[in-house]
């Protein structure tokens, strides 16, 4: 099996490094059937690199310990979902994901737009550039086909791996990260072929828009998994690999702005160029970071000797996109000059100045530990006042940015046009940041601003759905649900767009509610004594300890009563795994309906013997569950905003098509 | 350990087959010269996207007014030059369009 493994990678390695040489050679020489060749190579690459990784599957499945990757990653008291999510808990696995999403990617994206065939011919060979360092990486340096003598049993899996967030997570993530080398790649390809028109754009804008969806929903089902399974009481911590999926995301949201002033104005075709080659070096840079071991991490579950390729192939791209914008630089000029600051064009670029410098800082707080240990020998840290303070001088101005945005006209807007659509959100603005001080929320000023700029935002959008509304009725005479269905049906990206902002406010509602505005305590107990935290009683009744299929669980029984009234009874704990020989924190939580907030309780300390004192630790988070709510709005809008539009398919095959009559 | 190989070698024989396909199942006489827009079909490009923008400006132009996001003074000052750019744009479109209406009636019908 481990053979077919090794020879099924070896084949996809010859298979793309045929697309990046014969492809390359036959865009440059222009020649039709070579490309197709080359083409041809990439879309096989997939089959042989997805029956590579079934059969990681299948040796996973059956506790095939031969397999080191296996024995590494696995035991045979390990459930079979967290076996099977074996295949991206270690390092090979998750190159060999990489490959297998990439090639999928790759082979779809290549036979979707066979007949731009200029373009494809310059975007194969980047596709086969970067399936082919993946592919080399793990056919030659680090492969998960490597075989030795079976032991006993595996070394089973990290604790906190066993969660079923760990199917989706990483999955996600992935899909994510290698979904932005297909807008780089076209990208490129449009500067190698010369066609720097909107055309590149028109290809890849659903590509960018699900690769950012997939990065969004991976952060926030990682932030939910830390919530519930890492134990310490929140969701983000700033960790460096937390904080290398975000930053592609940002860049990405920059990019998703500003290209719309591209396709608009005919403007920033250099810096969507930037974008784009940031936000798929961001990518690389996050794998480098999750897998090489680099940095301390609650994700560096491997040290591995891959970071030394990783930061050559890194260092190879950035060379090759910047030399090729600079090369290309003539051909990306400004058709059109910014009419005026206050316009919507002008607001987009002040969002983009503002995401991007948010993505640099961060980049920052993660390279600094690493260049100082390089450079110095000295370990430091960049802690979360030094993030927190970035977020909250970007962040809060880029939330408001998101309200004033849609209310400023394209071109320029006047004053008295100003002033006539703020009054609405400035007035709900103004009326819930007094109640809110005047209800004692003014102990965060940050939290207050977000509470403050977030009702301006929602305001905006409510108004924007009403006016647009309004607005077709007159034209079309349509009923009012007709019309608002029809006002999203015509213009999906618009309005998918003001969706995921809604979500977006959302989300900062429930981090400014459940950071800024939570209440934490922490307290000694003994059986049937009891502590008060923020309206709820505590009481601790004892523990009670089980064995489970892989662990030996020990849980403490917590009543929770509120105004004397029963709420709920929890069960905070840990785990004791004897394979992996670690502990883990199992947390218990309860939701609260009346103000979407979590009462969150954590074992802090067991008692070695009976009726010694249990430390309890108890967050109180107030709307912390907007967080979550706020992912499923931001997948329906960004659905919205990436369904196919007939009309839109119909004007784009007219006007490329080569001779295509236009009128 | 046999079988894995002999499938490895069948799917290696498979893919080789796959990629070397264009040159096998074409005849010589096709051109293998990969197509690359000319001047004029670039130029036709750039009018299409220039008329593009500029019926897309004004699509936006009449809705923001109508939204209340543009007051008739600037709707007013903007309508005109936005109009007369898309009317550029139509006009320079125009003979293009009329000689691949041209080319398509001279091409022989099918019976």
């Amino acid at each position: 099996m481990a053979a077919l493994g090794r020879a099924a990678l070896l084949l996809a390695f010859g298979l793309v490094a045929y697309a990046l040489v014969a492809g390359s050679y036959a865009a440059w020489k222009r020649r039709r059937r070579l490309a197709l060749s080359a083409q041809n190579a990439l879309l096989a690459a997939f089959p042989a690199t997805l029956l590579a990784s079934v059969v990681l599957w299948i040796a996973l499945a059956r506790r095939d310990l031969t397999f080191q990757y296996v024995a590494q990653h696995t035991s045979h008291s390990l459930p079979l979902g967290y076996a099977l999510s074996a295949f991206w808990g270690g390092q090979e696995g998750s190159l060999l994901l990489w490959l297998l999403i990439l090639t999928g990617y790759a082979a779809l994206a290549v036979w979707l737009n066979r007949r731009s065939r200029e373009l494809v011919a310059w975007a194969v060979p980047v596709l086969g550039l970067v399936a082919t360092f993946f592919a080399f990486m793990l056919a030659f340096v680090s492969s998960p086909f490597v075989t030795a003598p079976a032991p006993a049993d595996g070394a089973g899996m990290v604790p906190s791996l066993q969660n079923p967030y760990m199917l989706a997570h990483p999955p996600m993530l992935y899909l994510g990260y290698v979904g932005l080398t297909v807008p780089y790649a076209f990208a490129m390809g449009a500067l190698l072929s010369r066609r720097t028109d909107e055309r590149w754009i028109v290809i890849t804008r659903r590509w960018t828009l699900a690769a950012w969806t997939f990065l969004g929903i991976g952060q926030l089902l990682g932030a939910h998994w830390a919530y519930v399974e890492i134990g310490w009481g929140g969701y983000y911590a700033w960790d460096p690999v937390e904080n290398a999926a975000l930053m592609p995301w940002l860049a990405v949201t920059a990019f998703l702005h500003s290209v719309m002033i591209q396709e608009k104005r005919g403007m920033l075709k250099v810096w969507n160029m930037v974008l784009v080659a940031l936000a798929f070096g961001l990518s690389l840079f996050g794998t480098f970071l999750t897998r090489s071991g680099v940095v301390n991490s609650v994700h560096s579950f491997s040290k591995s000797p891959i970071g030394g390729w990783f930061l050559g192939f890194i260092a190879v791209m950035v060379v090759f996109s910047v030399a090729l914008i600079y090369l290309r630089l003539p051909l990306l000029k400004a058709k059109t000059k910014l009419e005026s600051l206050v316009s919507r064009e002008a607001t987009f670029l002040y969002n983009n100045l503002l995401l991007v410098a948010l993505c640099l800082t961060i980049l920052w707080g993660v390279v600094y530990p690493i260049l100082s240990q390089a450079v110095r020998g000295e370990t430091r840290s960049v802690s979360k006042p030094y993030y927190d303070f970035f977020l909250h001088t970007f962040g809060l101005p880029l939330l408001l940015l998101m309200g004033l945005g849609p209310l400023v006209a394209w071109r320029r807007a006047s004053l008295r046009a100003l002033g006539k659509t703020f009054i609405v959100p400035a007035v709900a603005a103004l009326v819930t940041g007094v109640a809110l001080l005047a209800l004692g929320f003014g102990s965060s000023v940050p939290g207050l601003l977000a509470y403050t700029f977030s009702a301006f935002v929602a305001a905006a959008i409510v108004l924007e759905f009403v006016r647009g509304t309004q607005a077709r009725r007159a034209v079309a005479g349509e009923g009012w649900w007709r019309a608002f269905a029809m006002l999203v049906a015509r213009n999906r990206r618009r309005y998918g767009g003001y969706i995921v902002h809604a979500a977006i406010v959302m989300l900062a509602i429930g981090i400014a509610g459940s950071s800024a505005y939570q209440t934490v305590r922490e307290q000694a107990l003994r059986p049937g004594q009891s502590m008060e935290v923020a309206g709820y009683t505590l009481t601790y009744r004892g523990l009670t300890q089980t064995q489970e299929a892989n662990a030996q669980a020990v849980r403490a029984t917590v009543d929770v009563t509120r105004g004397g009234s029963h709420v709920t009874t929890l069960h905070p704990g840990k785990n004791d795994y004897p394979v992996e020989q670690q502990t883990s924190n199992e947390v218990s939580i309860y939701h609260d309906p009346r103000n979407l907030g979590d009462l969150f309780t954590i074992a802090d300390q067991v008692p070695s013997k009976p009726g010694g004192p249990f430390y309890l630790k108890v967050l109180v988070k107030p709307l912390v569950n907007l967080i979550w709510l706020a992912g499923f709005i931001f997948v329906g809008g960004s659905v919205i905003a990436m369904w196919p539009d007939a009309v839109e398919q119909r004007r784009l095959a007219a006007q490329y098509e080569p001779g295509a009559i236009v009128a | 350990m046999a079988w894995p190989l002999a499938v490895a070698a069948l799917l290696a024989i498979g893919a080789v087959v796959w990629v070397a396909r264009p040159f096998l199942g074409e005849p010589e006489t096709v051109s293998d010269r990969l197509d690359e827009p000319g001047e004029a079909e670039r130029r036709r490009l750039e009018l299409v996207g220039d008329r593009d923008r500029a019926l897309a400006a004004l699509k936006e132009l009449e809705f923001d007014h109508r939204t209340g996001k543009v007051s008739d003074g600037d709707y007013r000052a903007q309508v005109g030059p936005l109009r007369r750019r898309a009317a550029e744009a139509l006009r320079a479109l125009e003979p293009r369009a009329e000689a691949a209406r041209g080319r398509i009636s001279e091409a022989p019908q099918p019976q």
